[in-house]
Protein backbone atom coordinates (compact mmCIF):
# COMPACT_ATOMS: atom_id res chain seq x y z
CA UNK A 1 0.00 0.00 0.00
CA UNK A 2 1.73 3.24 1.07
CA UNK A 3 4.24 1.91 2.68
CA UNK A 4 6.25 0.79 -0.99
CA UNK A 5 5.84 4.86 -1.66
CA UNK A 6 7.35 6.03 1.78
CA UNK A 7 10.74 4.41 1.61
CA UNK A 8 11.55 5.77 -1.81
CA UNK A 9 11.85 8.97 0.26
CA UNK A 10 9.61 11.07 -1.82
CA UNK A 11 11.93 10.88 -4.99
CA UNK A 12 11.39 7.69 -6.69
CA UNK A 13 13.47 8.87 -10.03
CA UNK A 14 16.85 8.26 -9.04
CA UNK A 15 16.06 5.72 -6.77
CA UNK A 16 19.82 5.80 -5.20
CA UNK A 17 18.25 6.04 -1.24
CA UNK A 18 15.92 4.36 0.42
CA UNK A 19 14.06 4.78 3.26
CA UNK A 20 15.43 2.12 5.85
CA UNK A 21 12.58 0.24 8.10
CA UNK A 22 12.04 1.60 11.24
CA UNK A 23 13.88 -0.43 14.39
CA UNK A 24 12.03 -3.60 15.11
CA UNK A 25 10.14 -3.72 11.63
CA UNK A 26 10.79 -7.28 9.21
CA UNK A 27 10.54 -6.86 5.82
CA UNK A 28 6.89 -6.22 4.69
CA UNK A 29 5.42 -5.37 8.04
CA UNK A 30 2.91 -2.89 9.30
CA UNK A 31 3.54 -3.55 12.48
CA UNK A 32 6.71 -3.70 15.07
CA UNK A 33 6.57 -7.15 17.29
CA UNK A 34 6.59 -4.98 20.40
CA UNK A 35 3.86 -3.02 18.71
CA UNK A 36 1.50 -5.78 17.68
CA UNK A 37 2.11 -7.70 21.23
CA UNK A 38 1.12 -3.94 23.11
CA UNK A 39 -1.95 -3.47 21.22
CA UNK A 40 -2.93 -6.87 21.78
CA UNK A 41 -2.33 -7.02 25.79
CA UNK A 42 -4.02 -3.67 26.37
CA UNK A 43 -6.86 -5.07 24.38
CA UNK A 44 -6.96 -8.54 26.31
CA UNK A 45 -7.00 -5.90 29.78
CA UNK A 46 -9.93 -3.62 28.19
CA UNK A 47 -11.92 -7.09 27.40
CA UNK A 48 -11.52 -8.02 30.85
CA UNK A 49 -12.05 -4.96 33.09
CA UNK A 50 -15.13 -5.15 30.51
CA UNK A 51 -16.04 -8.31 31.63
CA UNK A 52 -15.97 -7.71 34.93
CA UNK A 53 -17.25 -3.71 34.97
CA UNK A 54 -20.27 -3.87 32.26
CA UNK A 55 -22.10 -6.87 34.74
CA UNK A 56 -21.42 -5.01 37.63
CA UNK A 57 -23.04 -1.56 36.72
CA UNK A 58 -26.03 -3.63 34.78
CA UNK A 59 -26.69 -5.15 37.95
CA UNK A 60 -26.61 -1.88 39.93
CA UNK A 61 -28.66 -0.23 37.36
CA UNK A 62 -31.36 -2.95 36.85
CA UNK A 63 -33.84 -1.57 39.09
CA UNK A 64 -34.88 1.01 36.99
CA UNK A 65 -35.66 -0.98 34.55
CA UNK A 66 -37.74 -3.42 36.42
CA UNK A 67 -41.35 -3.09 37.31
CA UNK A 68 -42.63 -4.55 40.35
CA UNK A 69 -45.60 -6.53 40.28
CA UNK A 70 -49.04 -4.91 40.22
CA UNK A 71 -50.19 -4.62 43.62
CA UNK A 72 -54.05 -4.21 44.72
CA UNK A 73 -55.14 -4.01 48.27
CA UNK A 74 -58.53 -4.21 49.85
CA UNK A 75 -58.97 -1.14 52.18
CA UNK A 76 -62.46 -1.24 53.50
CA UNK A 77 -66.12 -1.46 52.36
CA UNK A 78 -67.92 0.73 50.18
CA UNK A 79 -70.20 1.77 52.84
CA UNK A 80 -66.71 3.07 54.61
CA UNK A 81 -66.37 5.75 52.18
CA UNK A 82 -68.24 9.49 51.60
CA UNK A 83 -67.64 11.90 48.88
CA UNK A 84 -68.46 14.57 51.76
CA UNK A 85 -65.06 13.87 53.00
CA UNK A 86 -61.80 11.76 53.17
CA UNK A 87 -60.87 8.46 55.25
CA UNK A 88 -57.23 7.98 56.09
CA UNK A 89 -56.37 4.37 55.12
CA UNK A 90 -53.38 2.53 55.81
CA UNK A 91 -52.09 0.01 53.34
CA UNK A 92 -48.83 -1.84 52.38
CA UNK A 93 -47.11 -0.30 49.22
CA UNK A 94 -44.10 -2.07 48.96
CA UNK A 95 -43.72 -5.60 50.58
CA UNK A 96 -41.20 -6.96 52.80
CA UNK A 97 -39.69 -4.01 54.42
CA UNK A 98 -42.50 -4.07 57.33
CA UNK A 99 -43.21 -0.44 58.64
CA UNK A 100 -41.77 1.13 55.96
CA UNK A 101 -43.33 -0.09 53.44
CA UNK A 102 -46.66 1.32 54.45
CA UNK A 103 -48.49 4.20 53.31
CA UNK A 104 -51.40 6.57 54.07
CA UNK A 105 -54.03 7.72 51.42
CA UNK A 106 -56.90 9.36 51.88
CA UNK A 107 -60.40 8.05 50.40
CA UNK A 108 -63.39 9.42 49.18
CA UNK A 109 -66.42 8.92 46.71
CA UNK A 110 -65.79 10.41 43.14
CA UNK A 111 -68.47 13.05 42.13
CA UNK A 112 -68.41 12.22 38.46
CA UNK A 113 -67.72 15.35 35.87
CA UNK A 114 -69.34 15.97 32.99
CA UNK A 115 -69.66 15.00 30.36
CA UNK A 116 -71.31 11.84 32.06
CA UNK A 117 -70.67 8.98 28.91
CA UNK A 118 -69.37 5.16 28.99
CA UNK A 119 -65.09 6.64 27.56
CA UNK A 120 -64.90 8.88 30.16
CA UNK A 121 -62.43 7.77 32.67
CA UNK A 122 -63.94 7.13 35.84
CA UNK A 123 -62.14 6.35 39.06
CA UNK A 124 -65.08 5.24 41.37
CA UNK A 125 -63.11 6.30 44.43
CA UNK A 126 -60.68 9.16 44.64
CA UNK A 127 -57.15 7.84 47.02
CA UNK A 128 -55.32 11.06 47.65
CA UNK A 129 -51.61 10.24 48.57
CA UNK A 130 -50.14 11.43 51.64
CA UNK A 131 -46.73 12.16 49.79
CA UNK A 132 -45.93 15.81 49.25
CA UNK A 133 -45.45 16.75 45.71
CA UNK A 134 -42.63 19.44 47.07
CA UNK A 135 -40.15 16.87 48.44
CA UNK A 136 -42.05 13.99 49.97
CA UNK A 137 -43.05 14.59 53.55
CA UNK A 138 -46.55 13.30 54.90
CA UNK A 139 -49.14 15.61 54.51
CA UNK A 140 -52.41 15.26 56.76
CA UNK A 141 -55.68 16.21 56.01
CA UNK A 142 -56.95 19.12 58.69
CA UNK A 143 -60.99 18.81 58.71
CA UNK A 144 -61.57 21.74 59.99
CA UNK A 145 -59.51 23.78 56.80
CA UNK A 146 -61.21 20.96 54.11
CA UNK A 147 -56.87 21.37 53.07
CA UNK A 148 -54.44 18.68 52.76
CA UNK A 149 -50.94 20.47 54.58
CA UNK A 150 -47.35 19.15 55.06
CA UNK A 151 -45.31 19.46 58.32
CA UNK A 152 -41.74 20.00 56.60
CA UNK A 153 -41.72 23.02 54.31
CA UNK A 154 -45.41 24.45 54.32
CA UNK A 155 -47.41 22.84 51.24
CA UNK A 156 -50.88 23.43 51.44
CA UNK A 157 -53.21 21.54 49.18
CA UNK A 158 -57.32 21.95 49.23
CA UNK A 159 -59.88 19.62 49.02
CA UNK A 160 -58.95 17.60 45.39
CA UNK A 161 -55.20 17.80 46.00
CA UNK A 162 -54.63 21.38 44.03
CA UNK A 163 -51.77 23.45 45.04
CA UNK A 164 -53.42 26.26 47.18
CA UNK A 165 -49.65 27.86 49.01
CA UNK A 166 -46.43 26.63 49.73
CA UNK A 167 -43.83 25.11 47.48
CA UNK A 168 -45.67 22.00 45.99
CA UNK A 169 -45.12 22.34 41.93
CA UNK A 170 -47.91 20.14 41.30
CA UNK A 171 -51.19 18.49 43.24
CA UNK A 172 -50.76 15.85 45.20
CA UNK A 173 -50.79 12.00 43.34
CA UNK A 174 -53.42 9.84 43.63
CA UNK A 175 -53.70 5.68 43.57
CA UNK A 176 -56.06 4.13 41.68
CA UNK A 177 -59.48 2.56 42.95
CA UNK A 178 -61.15 -0.09 41.93
CA UNK A 179 -64.31 -1.90 43.85
CA UNK A 180 -64.30 -5.87 43.77
CA UNK A 181 -66.90 -7.85 46.15
CA UNK A 182 -67.79 -4.61 47.83
CA UNK A 183 -64.20 -3.62 48.93
CA UNK A 184 -62.63 -0.79 47.76
CA UNK A 185 -59.04 -1.78 46.47
CA UNK A 186 -55.98 0.61 46.03
CA UNK A 187 -53.85 0.33 43.67
CA UNK A 188 -50.30 1.64 41.63
CA UNK A 189 -49.68 5.48 42.03
CA UNK A 190 -50.40 8.43 39.44
CA UNK A 191 -49.45 11.71 39.33
CA UNK A 192 -51.71 14.54 38.01
CA UNK A 193 -51.19 17.89 35.85
CA UNK A 194 -52.26 21.15 37.37
CA UNK A 195 -55.50 20.02 35.50
CA UNK A 196 -55.73 16.85 37.04
CA UNK A 197 -55.18 14.63 34.02
CA UNK A 198 -53.60 11.54 34.84
CA UNK A 199 -49.88 11.27 33.99
CA UNK A 200 -47.28 8.47 34.97
CA UNK A 201 -46.16 8.56 38.31
CA UNK A 202 -43.19 10.82 38.95
CA UNK A 203 -41.18 11.86 42.44
CA UNK A 204 -42.18 14.59 44.11
CA UNK A 205 -40.78 17.87 43.26
CA UNK A 206 -41.30 17.06 39.51
CA UNK A 207 -43.49 19.35 37.63
CA UNK A 208 -46.83 17.90 35.20
CA UNK A 209 -48.03 19.04 32.32
CA UNK A 210 -46.97 19.96 29.17
CA UNK A 211 -42.91 20.66 28.75
CA UNK A 212 -42.52 18.70 32.46
CA UNK A 213 -43.53 15.83 30.82
CA UNK A 214 -40.45 15.70 28.76
CA UNK A 215 -38.10 17.39 31.29
CA UNK A 216 -39.18 14.99 34.02
CA UNK A 217 -39.70 12.02 31.38
CA UNK A 218 -41.88 8.57 32.54
CA UNK A 219 -39.38 6.00 34.38
CA UNK A 220 -40.23 2.62 33.30
CA UNK A 221 -40.27 1.03 36.70
CA UNK A 222 -43.81 3.07 37.34
CA UNK A 223 -47.08 1.94 36.04
CA UNK A 224 -48.85 4.03 33.17
CA UNK A 225 -51.72 6.10 34.19
CA UNK A 226 -55.26 4.95 34.46
CA UNK A 227 -56.16 6.83 31.12
CA UNK A 228 -53.37 5.47 29.65
CA UNK A 229 -51.55 8.38 29.33
CA UNK B 1 18.93 10.78 77.71
CA UNK B 2 18.59 10.70 74.00
CA UNK B 3 16.62 6.99 72.66
CA UNK B 4 19.19 5.41 69.86
CA UNK B 5 17.44 6.42 66.41
CA UNK B 6 18.11 3.89 63.89
CA UNK B 7 20.89 5.13 61.39
CA UNK B 8 18.06 4.78 58.57
CA UNK B 9 15.73 7.23 60.22
CA UNK B 10 18.47 9.59 61.57
CA UNK B 11 17.95 13.39 59.37
CA UNK B 12 19.79 13.42 56.29
CA UNK B 13 22.79 15.60 56.29
CA UNK B 14 22.44 18.80 55.23
CA UNK B 15 24.59 20.13 52.15
CA UNK B 16 27.99 21.16 53.72
CA UNK B 17 28.11 18.81 56.48
CA UNK B 18 29.60 15.25 57.18
CA UNK B 19 32.26 14.09 54.51
CA UNK B 20 30.19 13.39 51.18
CA UNK B 21 27.71 10.53 52.61
CA UNK B 22 26.67 8.76 49.90
CA UNK B 23 25.58 5.46 48.62
CA UNK B 24 29.41 3.96 49.17
CA UNK B 25 29.28 5.26 52.70
CA UNK B 26 25.78 3.99 53.75
CA UNK B 27 26.94 0.97 52.35
CA UNK B 28 29.66 0.87 54.32
CA UNK B 29 27.27 1.66 57.46
CA UNK B 30 25.75 -2.13 56.78
CA UNK B 31 22.95 -1.50 59.31
CA UNK B 32 22.08 -4.24 61.98
CA UNK B 33 19.10 -3.47 63.10
CA UNK B 34 15.70 -4.22 62.02
CA UNK B 35 14.72 -1.00 60.53
CA UNK B 36 18.11 -1.04 58.47
CA UNK B 37 17.34 -4.51 57.64
CA UNK B 38 13.74 -3.42 55.93
CA UNK B 39 15.44 -0.34 54.75
CA UNK B 40 17.82 -2.15 52.62
CA UNK B 41 14.84 -4.11 51.30
CA UNK B 42 12.56 -1.66 50.85
CA UNK B 43 14.11 1.76 51.02
CA UNK B 44 11.16 2.70 52.91
CA UNK B 45 13.15 4.89 55.10
CA UNK B 46 14.50 6.81 52.51
CA UNK B 47 11.30 7.73 51.71
CA UNK B 48 9.80 8.37 55.26
CA UNK B 49 13.49 10.99 55.49
CA UNK B 50 12.15 12.60 52.52
CA UNK B 51 8.28 12.89 53.97
CA UNK B 52 9.41 13.80 57.01
CA UNK B 53 11.99 16.08 56.86
CA UNK B 54 10.96 17.73 53.68
CA UNK B 55 11.37 21.63 53.50
CA UNK B 56 8.05 23.97 54.75
CA UNK B 57 8.39 27.55 53.69
CA UNK B 58 8.69 30.02 56.40
CA UNK B 59 5.77 31.60 57.93
CA UNK B 60 4.14 27.70 58.30
CA UNK B 61 1.58 27.70 61.19
CA UNK B 62 -1.25 26.24 62.97
CA UNK B 63 -3.70 26.43 59.72
CA UNK B 64 -2.06 24.24 57.82
CA UNK B 65 -2.76 21.24 59.74
CA UNK B 66 -6.40 21.20 58.99
CA UNK B 67 -5.53 18.99 56.10
CA UNK B 68 -4.05 16.46 58.83
CA UNK B 69 -6.94 16.87 60.92
CA UNK B 70 -9.35 16.38 58.42
CA UNK B 71 -7.46 13.18 57.59
CA UNK B 72 -7.53 12.28 61.16
CA UNK B 73 -11.06 12.32 61.44
CA UNK B 74 -11.26 10.08 58.61
CA UNK B 75 -9.23 7.54 60.27
CA UNK B 76 -11.57 7.83 63.50
CA UNK B 77 -14.72 7.49 61.06
CA UNK B 78 -12.28 4.69 59.28
CA UNK B 79 -11.97 2.59 62.90
CA UNK B 80 -15.41 2.82 64.91
CA UNK B 81 -17.30 2.21 61.14
CA UNK B 82 -15.70 -1.08 61.00
CA UNK B 83 -16.61 -1.92 64.34
CA UNK B 84 -19.61 -0.82 64.37
CA UNK B 85 -20.44 -2.99 60.88
CA UNK B 86 -19.31 -5.83 63.02
CA UNK B 87 -23.12 -5.15 64.83
CA UNK B 88 -25.05 -3.65 62.17
CA UNK B 89 -27.79 -5.35 60.24
CA UNK B 90 -28.60 -3.28 56.93
CA UNK B 91 -32.35 -5.22 56.39
CA UNK B 92 -35.56 -2.66 56.36
CA UNK B 93 -36.94 -4.58 59.21
CA UNK B 94 -33.38 -5.62 61.25
CA UNK B 95 -31.54 -2.32 61.05
CA UNK B 96 -33.14 -0.34 64.18
CA UNK B 97 -33.23 -2.75 66.28
CA UNK B 98 -29.48 -3.62 65.64
CA UNK B 99 -28.39 -0.46 66.47
CA UNK B 100 -30.61 0.40 69.35
CA UNK B 101 -28.87 -3.44 70.60
CA UNK B 102 -25.72 -1.72 69.99
CA UNK B 103 -26.23 1.49 71.14
CA UNK B 104 -27.81 -0.07 74.81
CA UNK B 105 -26.42 -3.28 75.12
CA UNK B 106 -23.05 -3.87 73.86
CA UNK B 107 -20.36 -2.72 75.79
CA UNK B 108 -18.69 0.68 75.29
CA UNK B 109 -21.25 0.66 71.50
CA UNK B 110 -22.70 4.12 72.66
CA UNK B 111 -19.55 5.19 72.88
CA UNK B 112 -18.27 4.08 69.20
CA UNK B 113 -21.40 5.01 67.73
CA UNK B 114 -20.80 8.48 69.37
CA UNK B 115 -17.61 8.94 67.90
CA UNK B 116 -18.71 7.37 64.69
CA UNK B 117 -21.86 10.15 65.16
CA UNK B 118 -20.40 13.08 65.95
CA UNK B 119 -16.83 12.23 64.52
CA UNK B 120 -19.00 12.59 61.35
CA UNK B 121 -19.88 16.53 62.08
CA UNK B 122 -16.41 17.22 62.68
CA UNK B 123 -14.79 15.69 59.53
CA UNK B 124 -17.59 17.69 57.67
CA UNK B 125 -16.24 21.07 59.61
CA UNK B 126 -12.50 20.35 59.30
CA UNK B 127 -12.68 19.89 55.40
CA UNK B 128 -14.72 22.51 55.07
CA UNK B 129 -12.09 24.69 56.78
CA UNK B 130 -9.36 23.11 55.45
CA UNK B 131 -11.09 24.05 52.01
CA UNK B 132 -11.30 27.88 53.17
CA UNK B 133 -7.74 27.90 53.99
CA UNK B 134 -6.58 26.88 50.69
CA UNK B 135 -8.64 29.49 48.92
CA UNK B 136 -8.13 31.89 51.33
CA UNK B 137 -3.81 31.21 51.32
CA UNK B 138 -4.22 30.56 47.83
CA UNK B 139 -2.92 27.81 47.82
CA UNK B 140 -4.79 26.31 44.94
CA UNK B 141 -2.82 28.51 42.12
CA UNK B 142 -0.30 26.83 39.84
CA UNK B 143 1.13 24.07 39.92
CA UNK B 144 -1.28 22.84 42.50
CA UNK B 145 -4.88 22.93 40.62
CA UNK B 146 -5.37 19.41 40.21
CA UNK B 147 -4.94 18.78 43.76
CA UNK B 148 -7.74 21.18 44.39
CA UNK B 149 -9.62 19.64 41.84
CA UNK B 150 -8.81 16.49 43.95
CA UNK B 151 -9.83 18.03 47.29
CA UNK B 152 -12.83 19.42 45.83
CA UNK B 153 -14.05 15.46 44.49
CA UNK B 154 -12.52 14.53 48.17
CA UNK B 155 -15.36 17.31 49.18
CA UNK B 156 -18.14 15.94 47.54
CA UNK B 157 -17.35 12.45 48.75
CA UNK B 158 -17.56 13.41 52.26
CA UNK B 159 -20.51 14.96 51.51
CA UNK B 160 -22.06 11.41 49.95
CA UNK B 161 -20.77 9.94 53.29
CA UNK B 162 -22.85 11.98 55.30
CA UNK B 163 -25.79 11.62 53.23
CA UNK B 164 -25.63 7.99 53.02
CA UNK B 165 -24.64 7.54 56.26
CA UNK B 166 -28.02 9.34 57.42
CA UNK B 167 -30.22 6.59 56.59
CA UNK B 168 -28.24 3.76 58.54
CA UNK B 169 -29.97 4.10 61.78
CA UNK B 170 -33.29 3.55 59.77
CA UNK B 171 -35.48 5.96 62.45
CA UNK B 172 -38.14 8.23 61.38
CA UNK B 173 -35.53 11.51 61.28
CA UNK B 174 -33.54 9.22 58.85
CA UNK B 175 -36.09 7.53 56.63
CA UNK B 176 -37.65 11.01 55.58
CA UNK B 177 -34.66 12.65 55.65
CA UNK B 178 -33.71 10.38 52.54
CA UNK B 179 -37.09 10.39 51.14
CA UNK B 180 -36.34 14.25 50.59
CA UNK B 181 -32.34 14.03 50.03
CA UNK B 182 -34.03 11.39 46.71
CA UNK B 183 -36.76 13.41 45.81
CA UNK B 184 -33.82 16.30 45.54
CA UNK B 185 -32.14 14.52 43.40
CA UNK B 186 -34.87 13.61 40.98
CA UNK B 187 -35.80 17.13 40.47
CA UNK B 188 -32.48 17.49 38.30
CA UNK B 189 -33.84 18.01 34.53
CA UNK B 190 -33.77 14.38 32.15
CA UNK B 191 -31.53 12.14 34.84
CA UNK B 192 -32.63 13.23 37.85
CA UNK B 193 -35.59 10.96 38.26
CA UNK B 194 -33.69 7.99 36.72
CA UNK B 195 -30.70 8.74 39.59
CA UNK B 196 -33.06 8.76 42.24
CA UNK B 197 -34.36 5.62 40.79
CA UNK B 198 -31.02 4.36 40.80
CA UNK B 199 -30.34 5.36 44.45
CA UNK B 200 -33.79 4.07 45.91
CA UNK B 201 -33.39 0.71 43.67
CA UNK B 202 -37.13 1.21 42.38
CA UNK B 203 -39.40 3.78 42.03
CA UNK B 204 -40.71 3.60 45.93
CA UNK B 205 -38.22 2.72 48.77
CA UNK B 206 -38.11 -0.46 48.46
CA UNK B 207 -36.61 -3.62 50.10
CA UNK B 208 -32.76 -2.93 49.01
CA UNK B 209 -32.61 0.66 49.68
CA UNK B 210 -30.80 0.65 52.31
CA UNK B 211 -28.32 -2.14 51.95
CA UNK B 212 -27.60 -0.17 48.76
CA UNK B 213 -26.72 2.93 51.06
CA UNK B 214 -24.82 1.10 53.00
CA UNK B 215 -22.71 -0.48 50.32
CA UNK B 216 -22.08 3.02 49.35
CA UNK B 217 -21.64 4.04 52.76
CA UNK B 218 -19.33 1.44 53.39
CA UNK B 219 -17.45 -0.02 50.07
CA UNK B 220 -18.13 2.32 47.23
CA UNK B 221 -17.25 5.41 48.89
CA UNK B 222 -14.51 4.82 51.60
CA UNK B 223 -12.39 3.05 48.46
CA UNK B 224 -12.77 6.31 46.47
CA UNK B 225 -11.56 8.28 49.42
CA UNK B 226 -8.75 6.08 50.26
CA UNK B 227 -7.50 6.26 47.04
CA UNK B 228 -7.87 10.10 46.31
CA UNK B 229 -6.46 11.02 49.81
CA UNK B 230 -3.41 8.92 48.80
CA UNK B 231 -3.23 10.92 45.69
CA UNK B 232 -4.00 14.15 47.76
CA UNK B 233 -1.00 13.41 49.43
CA UNK B 234 1.59 12.23 46.81
CA UNK B 235 1.16 15.89 45.70
CA UNK B 236 1.41 18.00 48.33
CA UNK B 237 4.62 15.99 49.28
CA UNK B 238 5.53 16.43 45.57
CA UNK B 239 4.71 20.04 45.36
CA UNK B 240 5.40 21.29 48.68
CA UNK B 241 3.46 23.85 50.59
CA UNK B 242 2.85 27.42 50.00
CA UNK B 243 3.68 30.24 51.91
CA UNK B 244 1.24 32.25 53.87
CA UNK B 245 0.20 35.11 51.20
CA UNK B 246 1.04 37.85 53.76
CA UNK B 247 4.96 36.92 53.89
CA UNK B 248 7.04 39.54 51.34
CA UNK B 249 8.76 37.68 48.62
CA UNK B 250 12.13 37.91 48.54
CA UNK B 251 12.53 39.60 45.29
CA UNK B 252 12.07 43.76 45.20
CA UNK B 253 8.89 45.44 44.93
CA UNK B 254 10.24 46.93 41.60
CA UNK B 255 11.01 43.31 40.36
CA UNK B 256 7.60 42.18 41.02
CA UNK B 257 5.94 44.75 39.55
CA UNK B 258 8.01 43.97 36.27
CA UNK B 259 7.29 40.51 36.34
CA UNK B 260 3.54 41.36 36.72
CA UNK B 261 3.26 42.87 33.08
Amino acid sequence: MADAADKTNGSAGDGAFVKPDPPGYFEGESMSRRKALTVAGQALGGIAGAVIVLPAVGFAVAPIFDRPKERWEGVGPISRFTDKTYTPVVFTLVDGIGEAGKTTAYVRKAIPRPPFNETQPYEPYVAISTRCAHLGCPVRFVEAANNFICPCHGGVYDFEGKVVGGPPVRPLDRFQTRVRNGQVEIGPRYSVTSQLDPVRARDPGEFTGGIWNIIYPPRPDTFPAPSGG
Amino acid sequence: MRLPVPQALRRPQRPGEGNGAGPAERLRETPADLVGWLDERTGGASFLTGLLYRKVPKGTNWFYTLGSATLFAFTVQAVTGVFLAMYYDPSPTQAYGSISHLTSDVFLGEFVRGMHKWGASVMIILIWLHMARTYIFGAYKYPRELNWVIGVTLLILTMVMGFTGYLLPFDQRSFWATEVGNNITGTGPLVGPYLADFLRAGAEFGPSTLSRFYAIHMLLVPGLIIALIGAHLYLVVKLGTTAPPWLEPKRSRAVVKEERV
